[in-house]
């Protein structure tokens, strides 16, 4: 009977060409010293994403969509000469005429002005609504990834809570009681029940970290806690929660316009897509122009970025493919 | 031994067309199998072995894998030009196989008794309650304890010397006339290796099958094969009956593996290790594939491919310096 | 088997009671009930503080949870705005809502699962590419803008079905309703199972089955679906009590007078005992159907154990 030994030379024999170049993949990552194999193992994986999301039409597209969205949504005046606080009344309902190529809403407001200052509105929540998620989301998914214990059961426990609630209807209740004329309300809601799912994920992630050799082994070295985080497990831990945290962005933001459409979110004088397709629907016999044009780009940029989120997730984890 | 042959691969060629590039995974395999005759074949992973079985076996993933020329004759018949639906009867029923890892290649959700039965009731028309009494027979036959019981079980429930037993009776349960049996042990631990060996091979006998194993490990070798084909990047370097292989390899690159295995006569020497890693299979070198590699190596060896030169009855090889190697002992 | 079903309620116990306290803290905590029953006219401080004693207003909170608690096992849910108690609007809001729901559910099983197997069965080619693509708008477009369009193309504009729906809501009403609020969780059951088809077909046994011979639609049938179907199960069962929670978009649209309905007048007209009666209800058929979607998955795969 052959000793182990062998094993090394020969291999371990599951054949087939595919297993060969993983094979290969293996002993090029096996670099001397673990510090070093995590350091290089971590660049790689984000220049390869980088490579592949550069050659990714969809990617590119989405990202150019975005990049106008936060484009107008900072200098609306870009492409919008008028005010969207400023209405006509006896042009309410109007159809498009030259200057005004969506038309008028039932106030006498103009569509295309309200539509182009709505993404203020909708990327300011959806960017600061995902930043407080993610960011109370890894930092109690990560602690209690890495610490486990009474900690780790206490912190599921909870996330279980916000779970059980179903979110519209927490909306409902929790925006009916806290309510401001400024996004923060529906930004704050948004975090209190969103940080849960992003901890989940953070929380998988840094287990599974925990138990790469090289971790184990920076551990054995004797390793701090903070160095051990910071160094060693972050790393592993940001792709996936990148990855979610694109996608929740763009469920964010129709959260928001679902919750300003119910009339709980945010309320005028904020120019918000929501509460214009509200304000639209009971019209939209008569004058169909004034939903299609909010709704199409409130779900434009909804598209934008769970596609950049789909296409950011293919780079970063080629398994999924 | 002349009796007809049972499976005959002629020039085989199978590609993997992927993103990266084409991965050339086997380039022109011929062999011959008889009627009870074991065949090993030999190689390290990505050396095309199992690759060429799946090709033989028609289960390639296409794509990416393509075959791209050659003949497999099963019984004087070519498998690549025949009808899906008619190739798809004999496979079971003809030729079966036997996987490596028996609890991934077995149906998680599904009971071992239904995995077994299956065979009956699609080859043979039989009820789902006569194809279930032959499942417990079946697993009586390889030995299962309390087979009657166990056949509602799920592959996960079974340790993995039963489990691989369970692969092995799926394999003969139609009593095929071949058998590819893929790294059959090299999932288990060493002393149910040996058992699991010792039953294939009884039954093998017992049917009076052909068997090819396909195998990295010598050790297993040696006690159940008649002839040794060695495949490296997709080529078979040399063939040979098993014992004159071990005593005078005529390949370096088979001399390399058995000199890499440790044995009790030459303890205390140290262990030679083959240099190097075999080629990519998307850019295999010009000439001899195992030239970058090997201690003989001369210009021609990087320059011209080397054919299986005859070296006696039944021994070949692709080395143009078959004559030194096989003298060097 | 049973004392995992023990296990997994006991488990229930804390999430409920933590899930239903963030409620009643909301509403209770944050809003001003007795304010709310007066509307815009200013009450007489003495008043107030009666009727605060009466709800049980002048408790602590926790204490005031208790209480409610307490009369809600009892069967007494409180009285709604307009005098009714809160149980006879749920008995006659949760059927229709339920209704409701029993239609998406069947539109996505069916329209999921088969969309996704022939996108997965086809992976690469134009039919799976379009239906991607197809997913990817849907889930992209808020429910209650497809519901408006889909509203008035189909009900108004081609008149194919009613625009809105009688109080009695039959099925045959529900079915343009059911659609839009099933659309979403369609199309994520389309890409669930779309990935879990390709990532199963990659697996060993389903290359065992091939080289066994069977026939392609038995390896398909027993096997691949069998297998792939899993977790797209698990995702529906989960998904009954989302539907319930989220159908408050759907039912305003079409005008039904569902759950949403109610919770929606709750919270316009202020009425405490309404709006966490109902939220109490769907937190249990939300936590309910997390339970059944573990026994379902111990069911279908024999690899979970009962630990």
């Amino acid at each position: 009977m052959p000793e182990p030994e062998q094993r090394e030379v020969i291999g371990s024999g599951s054949g087939g060409a595919m297993s060969m170049a993983s094979g290969e993949a293996e002993s090029l990552k096996g670099g001397p010293l673990p510090g070093s194999a995590d350091s290089g193992k971590a660049r790689s994986l984000w220049s390869d994403a980088w490579h592949d999301l550069r050659r990714n039409p969809v990617f590119v597209v989405s990202a150019l969509v975005i990049v106008f969205l936060v484009l107008i949504a900072v200098w609306p005046s870009l492409i919008a000469s008028g005010n969207p606080l400023q209405c006509d009344l006896a042009r309410a309902q109007d159809g498009p005429r030259p200057g005004h190529p969506f038309g008028f809403d039932a106030q006498g407001c103009d569509v295309y002005t309200r539509t182009v200052y709505g993404a203020r509105a909708s990327i300011t929540v959806g960017v600061c609504a995902t930043t407080g998620a993610a960011l109370l989301g890894s930092v109690l998914g990560g602690l209690a990834g890495y610490y486990g214990g009474w900690w780790d059961g206490l912190l599921s426990r909870l996330a279980d809570v916000f779970f059980g609630i179903p979110i519209i209807l927490g909306g409902l209740v929790f925006l009916s009681v806290v309510t401001g004329a400024s996004i923060w309300p529906v930004v704050g809601f948004i975090v209190l029940l969103g940080w849960p799912q992003i901890a989940r994920i953070a929380r998988s992630a840094v287990v599974t970290a925990k138990q790469h050799d090289y971790v184990q082994a920076a551990r054995a070295l004797g390793a701090g806690d903070a160095r051990m985080l910071l160094r060693h497990i972050a790393p592993n831990a940001v792709a996936p929660v990148i990855v979610v945290a694109t996608i929740a962005l763009g469920t964010y933001i129709a959260l928001e316009a679902t919750l300003s459409f119910i009339g709980v979110g945010l309320r005028p004088p904020t120019v918000s897509w929501g509460i214009d397709i509200s304000n639209a629907s009971t019209l939209i016999r008569n004058s169909p122009h004034m939903l299609l044009w909010p709704a199409g780009a409130l779900s434009l940029t909804v598209l934008a970025f769970i596609m950049l989120g789909d296409a950011v997730r293919d780079a970063l984890d080629p398994k999924l493919r | 031994m002349e009796n007809t042959a049972l499976l005959e691969v002629r020039d085989l060629r199978v590609e993997f067309r992927t993103r990266e590039g084409v991965a050339k995974a086997v380039n022109g395999v011929s062999c011959t199998v008889h009627a009870g005759q074991t065949l090993a074949v030999l190689g390290e992973s990505g050396s095309g072995k199992s690759v060429t079985a799946q090709a033989v076996m028609g289960i390639l993933d296409s794509p990416p894998g393509f075959v791209t020329g050659g003949q497999v004759l099963f019984q004087g018949r070519d498998l690549l030009t025949m009808g899906e639906e008619q190739r798809r009867r004999l496979r079971g029923a003809k030729l079966a196989m036997i996987f490596q890892d028996a609890l991934s290649a077995l149906n998680p959700v599904m009971t071992v008794g239904a995995q077994l039965a299956e065979m009956y009731q699609v080859h043979r028309g039989m009820s789902g309650k006569e194809a279930r009494a032959r499942a417990v027979q079946l697993m009586d036959r390889v030995r299962i304890p309390a087979a009657k019981e166990r056949v509602n079980d799920y592959p996960h429930q079974f340790s993995g010397g039963m489990r691989q037993r369970i692969m092995i009776a799926m394999a003969l349960a139609l009593e095929p006339d071949l058998i590819i049996a893929d790294e059959p042990t090299t999932a288990l631990d060493v002393t149910v290796q040996a058992q699991v060996m010792d039953l294939l091979a009884e039954l093998r006998r017992e049917f009076n099958m052909g068997l090819i194993l396909i195998t990295h490990d010598l050790g297993v070798v040696a006690d159940v094969a008649d002839r040794i084909a060695v495949m490296y990047a997709g080529r078979i370097v040399e063939t040979a009956p098993v014992h004159q292989l071990y005593e005078a390899p005529a390949h370096p690159y088979t001399r390399g593996l058995l000199d890499s295995i440790p044995r009790l006569d030459r303890k205390g020497q140290r262990l030679h290790a083959i240099k190097g890693l075999p080629p990519s299979l998307t850019a295999i070198p010009p000439g001899c594939p195992f030239n970058p590699r090997c201690p003989r190596a001369q210009d021609i060896c990087r320059t011209d491919r080397p054919p299986l030169f005859p070296v006696a009855a039944g021994r070949t090889s692709a080395c143009h310096f078959w004559k030194d190697t096989l003298d060097a002992r | 088997m049973s004392r995992y079903v023990a296990r997994r309620l006991l488990q229930m116990i804390p999430v409920f009671i933590g899930s239903t306290f963030l409620i009643f803290f909301m509403v209770y905590a944050l809003g001003d009930p007795v304010a709310a029953l007066f509307g815009d006219k200013a009450p007489d401080p003495a008043t107030a503080a009666r009727i605060r004693q009466d709800l049980y207003l002048d408790q602590p909170l926790w204490k005031q949870y208790l209480h409610y608690m307490g009369q809600v096992f009892a069967g007494n849910f409180g009285t709604a705005f307009n005098g009714q108690p809160v149980t006879e609007l749920m008995g006659s809001a949760f059927p229709v809502t339920l209704r409701l729901t029993i239609v998406a559910i069947v539109f996505e099983v069916v329209i999921g699962i088969a969309l996704g197997v022939l996108s997965g069965l086809r992976r690469g080619r134009p039919v799976d590419t379009t239906v991607l693509l197809l997913t990817l708008v849907v889930v992209s477009v808020p429910t209650f803008v497809s519901g408006y369009v889909l509203q008035y193309l189909i009900g108004v504009k081609w008149r194919l079905a009613s625009p809105s729906v009688s109080p009695e809501a039959t099925f045959g009403e529900l079915l343009l309703p059911g659609v839009v609020l099933a659309l979403t969780s369609l199309a994520y059951v389309t890409r669930l199972t779309r990935t879990s088809l390709a990532e199963n077909a990659r697996a060993d046994y389903l290359r065992t089955a091939l080289a066994k011979g069977l026939p392609r639609h038995r390896i398909v049938l027993r096997h691949l679906l069998r297998n792939s179907l899993i977790p797209v199960v698990t995702f529906i069962g989960a998904d009954i009590g989302a539907l319930m929670g989220g159908a408050i978009v759907t039912e305003r649209i079409f005008n039904i007078r569902g759950v949403g309905f109610q919770l929606y007048q709750g919270i316009l007209r202020q009425n405490s005992p309404t709006v966490v009666g109902f939220v109490t209800i769907l937190v249990i058929v939300f936590l309910l159907a997390n339970l059944l979607v573990d026994l379902l998955y111990a069911v279908l795969d024999p690899r979970i154990r009962y630990a």
